[in-house]
């Protein structure tokens, strides 16, 4: 399989009145074609920032992307010019926000906001044609095609969110970044929204990058899993290497500190501390002053990317000194 | 880290009182000091105000010195702005115009804040009837042009300082009853509204202690900006002649009494019209830098 | 067990320019001393508004609530604020339902202001300190205001203020959903610990299944202001009876790759609680619908000892044998 989305050693800061905020540090990651990656972490982790880099929308002028590559198709997005970029976002890469209560706009009917994202990447069709193609993508979402002219308001948040995915996907997106997709959602509408996005990406074949805090979803959609902290990639590995050979103790700890739904566990064990100010990292380990295993190294020297088994990357200084003790 | 230790040491107690809160004024002073714009405002403002108060030293003449001889002086060395039709030297009388305007200004809006404060808050915190009844008043009001309103009033009332002021700062009461039913509608749905009553708080208590500390950023920069409007509204008036009375000086009447020779002399309306319009630049200006200051969301 | 609370047949109806909204329709539940009922529902299912009217912060439509086996459904205003001592709530959004214009000190004081409970103020300050102590925030903390703080600290904040007349009952709406999972983690065990070292009595208002599981004795599932299953939480998870309980757990994503549900996706979305139609409120996106189930509404009916369901079809759909 093709390396379809490679990002190479990405980093990202704002300027603030505190200091440099390293939003992300040293990100690489891969997708390949018709998969999907859940992007995993808690809130200021560095999850929205990584996506939006990808679409050179990292807001300005106090954000800048630093350094790093993001290849798409061969070529590195970061130096294509605006104007290209502007062809390709919801074009071939398209993206999808956290409340779709705020990404529709309120005095535009759904259907002309479908109709227009297809007008901005093909100019040749005709008007009659954009409203068709338009009517068959609010089908597609499950949505009948009757209510071309309704607005926003007239919809639930879960039609909403739909319209959202229609407008996504109008372009036939080879590249798919859904940004807490459902987290404003209730679960019996998750759950729908989420069918939906698993059945359309396995019809489309397009690869998905999901950001999500919840790893229940997470389970159920992806094939990799990059959990992150700090703006760092701490683990990374498929679906099997995450949830079964758990390495990270910072990803332990998050499978720790969730209710298990099916035993009748007595105590949670959450993850003393908070997230450290981005402002201000840590000198070694950016999750040691949190972590309850380190080494006192940990305190002083920052960890390296390992990989532990083929295609399962770790950051931890424990868990290297036992790789080579084992040999 | 004292969040993970609480089940090991229930009886650490530590004595708290040392952890003295910052006042917000004073952060909102060290961010208002960041903004150098609004410094620069309030700098204009001090002086102006300080050119009023010591006007008796720093003017040469009185603000009534007539020397008809020497009526439409360019400004020179002895009268740095120019004299006046009756050969009153403007600088002077500018120095002393600040006195009654900045008056005028800062007494016509408290008036006129302090009743819309009033107002507004009945409004928006008991709602239904009240509001309807206390906003359809301020639309009444709101519906004349307030200039038209204040020269009703002052004709009604009769022309002289306190009436003057009375007239301005009935024509803006409704600003500020809007301005401030507004905030308190938005603040009064906050969870932390709901959590005073929880706990059992007054009504009085919760518009004292919750709703006015958080409505107060507005207020304050309306008043600011009210205070230009109110200066403009003054001069107008005096302009048309309800103001204040000659030969007092007045930064409005200056200008009106100047008008008619204004092809021929300049200086006759230039220096007070330019009064005016630094006051209210600074104004402005400070207004602005203060708006951002006391939102304490900011960092 | 004593019990402390007992609500029968609670009503909250708003009116709104569409007509009767009925956020709480006919509720009854009773909670024993120290015990945590849990509240279950999607939003728009009346479970913020059930927590609020039981507290008084909106007057009941209709209905009786009882606080230790006294009658408080109409009180005066002093009585109210007696009953407040003892009944509090926790708010979900750790951002709004602070002021921004006091400190944290100042916050947690303020219902030792308002019950003048100490007339001297370092005593004052030194139960503010304890109860800083008690929800584990560090005492440098006391000048800071709220939007300097992190969601989970400001959330201490607003367990430490609801604590500070020691109340015996607590209504915990949504205190979680707000914050990250590791801070979440930290909140529960810290509410746990605070029930079992003061013997609080919570009721747990909350849409997501996995904390409501962890943290509750009994539980209620809610829809459109309808209670549709109520039983302890163990016998819940155990077998859900009511097609929405079952659907509602399929909907859940568990975070094990060897245990992904069969989800039993629901048709449609929930309908308005305006003007609701006669018949069971769940029948639009019910599978098992039948013409019954637009007619009439079912009542709570007792399955199993200790089981409650309001479902016609609850028989047939889980195989058991009609009886009457």
């Amino acid at each position: 399989m093709e390396k379809f989305l490679d990002i190479r050693d990405l980093n990202v800061e704002f300027k603030s009145d505190r200091g440099t905020v390293k939003a992300v540090n040293h990100v690489s990651f891969h997708i390949n074609k018709g998969e999907t990656i859940g992007l995993v972490g808690e809130t200021g982790a560095g999850k929205t920032t990584t996506a939006l880099s990808i679409m050179k929308l990292v807001p300005g002028p106090h954000g800048k992307i630093k350094s790093g590559e993001v290849l798409f198709e061969g070529e590195d997005l970061l130096k294509k010019s605006e104007k290209d970029m502007r062809k390709i976002r919801g074009g071939k890469i398209s993206m999808i926000f956290q409340d779709p209560m705020t990404s529709l706009n309120p005095v535009v009917t759904v259907g002309d906001q479908i109709a227009e994202v297809i007008k901005l990447h093909n100019e040749k069709k005709s008007r009659q044609e954009m409203k068709e193609k338009a009517k068959q993508m609010l089908e597609l979402v499950g949505i009948p095609a009757s209510r071309y002219g309704d607005y926003p308001h007239q919809f639930s948040g879960g039609m909403k969110q739909r319209v959202v995915i229609a407008i996504a996907l109008a372009c036939n997106p080879e590249l798919l970044i859904a940004d807490e997709p459902t987290t404003a959602l209730d679960v019996t509408i998750q759950a729908q929204v989420l069918e939906l996005m698993a059945k359309l990406k396995k019809e489309l074949n397009t690869s998905m990058i999901l950001i999500t805090h919840d790893l229940g979803v997470v389970a159920g959609e992806c094939d990799h899993v990059a959990i992150m902290y700090a703006g760092e990639i701490v683990e990374y590995g498929s679906l099997k290497d995450i949830y079964k050979e758990t390495k990270h103790p910072y990803t332990i700890g998050l499978f720790r500190s969730i209710p298990n739904v099916d035993k009748k566990d007595t105590r949670l064990i959450p993850i003393p501390g908070l997230m450290p100010d981005p402002a201000n990292l840590p000198k070694g380990c950016y999750f040691a002053p949190r972590c309850q295993n380190k080494l006192p190294e940990c305190d002083t020297c920052h960890p390296e990317t390992l990989e532990v088994s083929p295609g399962h990357f770790v950051k931890c200084l424990r868990v290297q000194k036992e790789v080579e003790s084992h040999g | 880290m004292a969040e993970e230790t609480r089940k090991n040491n229930p009886n650490a107690v530590e004595d708290i009182s040392m952890y003295k809160k910052q006042s917000q004024f004073v952060q909102a002073w060290d961010r208002l000091r960041k903004n150098k714009v609004a410094i620069a405002g309030l700098v204009i403002l001090v002086i102006l105000i300080l050119g009023g108060i010591f006007a008796e030293q720093l003017a040469p003449y009185g603000y009534d010195d007539q020397d008809v001889m020497r009526r439409f002086t360019a400004p020179c060395r002895e009268f740095p702005f120019g004299t006046d039709n009756l050969g009153r030297c403007i600088y002077s009388r500018i120095l002393y115009g600040a006195r009654i305007s900045l008056l005028i200004g800062f007494v016509a809006t408290g008036m006129g804040a302090v009743a819309g404060t009033i107002l507004g808050a009945f409004a928006g915190y008991y709602g239904s009837k009240t509001d309807n009844i206390i906003m359809r008043f301020c639309d009444v009001l709101q519906a004349i042009p307030s200039l038209l309103l204040a020269i009703a009033i002052a004709a009604a009332l009769g022309s002289g300082l306190f009436n003057m002021m009375l007239a301005i700062s009935i024509g803006a009461i409704p600003r500020y009853a809007r301005t401030v039913r507004a905030s308190i509608l938005t603040v009064k749905d906050q969870e932390f509204i709901e959590a005073a009553h929880a706990i059992g708080a007054s009504d009085a208590r919760i518009i004292l202690k919750h709703i006015f500390p958080n409505c107060l950023a507005p207020i304050i920069v309306q008043v600011t900006l009210g205070v230009a409007g109110s200066i403009i509204n003054a001069a107008s008036l005096s302009f048309i002649g309800l103001g204040v009375q000659a030969p007092t000086a007045e930064w409005g009447s200056m200008l009106s009494a100047g008008r008619q020779y204004v092809r021929d002399y300049w200086f006759v309306v230039m220096f007070p019209g330019l009064a005016i319009m630094t006051t209210i630049l600074s104004l402005n200006l400070f207004g602005d830098g203060l708006r951002d200051a006391l939102d304490p969301k900011l960092k | 067990m004593a019990e402390i609370l007992r609500v029968e047949h609670l009503k909250k109806y708003f009116k709104t320019p569409a007509g009767l909204l009925h956020a709480v329709d006919d509720v009854s539940f009773s909670i024993e001393k120290g015990k945590t009922l849990g509240v279950v529902g999607e939003s728009g299912c009346g479970k913020s508004t059930l927590g609020r009217t039981i507290l008084h912060l909106l007057d009941s439509t209709d209905g009786k609530i009882y606080f230790e086996g006294q009658d408080i459904t109409n009180v005066t205003k002093s009585q109210l604020k007696e009953l407040r001592r003892n009944m509090q709530i926790i708010f979900q959004d750790p951002f709004s339902s602070l002021n921004p214009r006091m400190c944290v000190s100042e916050i947690i004081q303020e219902p030792l202001e308002i019950y003048k409970a100490y007339s001297d103020k370092k005593e004052m300050l030194r139960r503010v300190a304890e109860l800083m102590n008690t929800v584990g925030l560090a005492p440098s903390l006391a000048g800071s205001y709220p939007h300097e703080l992190d969601g989970g600290r400001r959330q201490r904040i607003g367990v430490a203020r609801a604590l500070a007349m020691n109340p015996k009952f607590i209504v915990c709406d949504e205190p979680v959903s707000a914050l990250d999972v590791s801070i979440q983690a930290q909140i529960l065990n810290l509410m746990q610990d605070l029930q079992e070292e003061l013997g609080l009595t919570y009721v747990f208002i909350t849409h997501n299944l996995s904390v409501v599981k962890h943290i509750s004795d009994d539980i209620l599932v809610m829809y459109l202001g309808k209670v549709v299953e109520y039983s302890s939480g163990e016998a819940l998870f155990e077998h859900q009876y009511h097609p929405y309980t079952k659907a509602l757990l399929a909907a859940i994503a568990i975070p094990d790759i060897d245990r992904q549900n069969e989800r039993i996706l629901l048709k449609g979305e929930i309908s308005s609680p305006v003007n609701p139609r006669p018949g069971c409120r769940f029948a639009p996106r019910c599978e098992y619908c039948t013409a019954i189930c637009r007619k009439k509404a079912p009542v709570m009916e007792e399955i199993v000892p200790g089981h409650f369901v309001a479902c016609h079809h609850v028989r047939k759909i889980n195989g058991m044998s009609e009886e009457k």
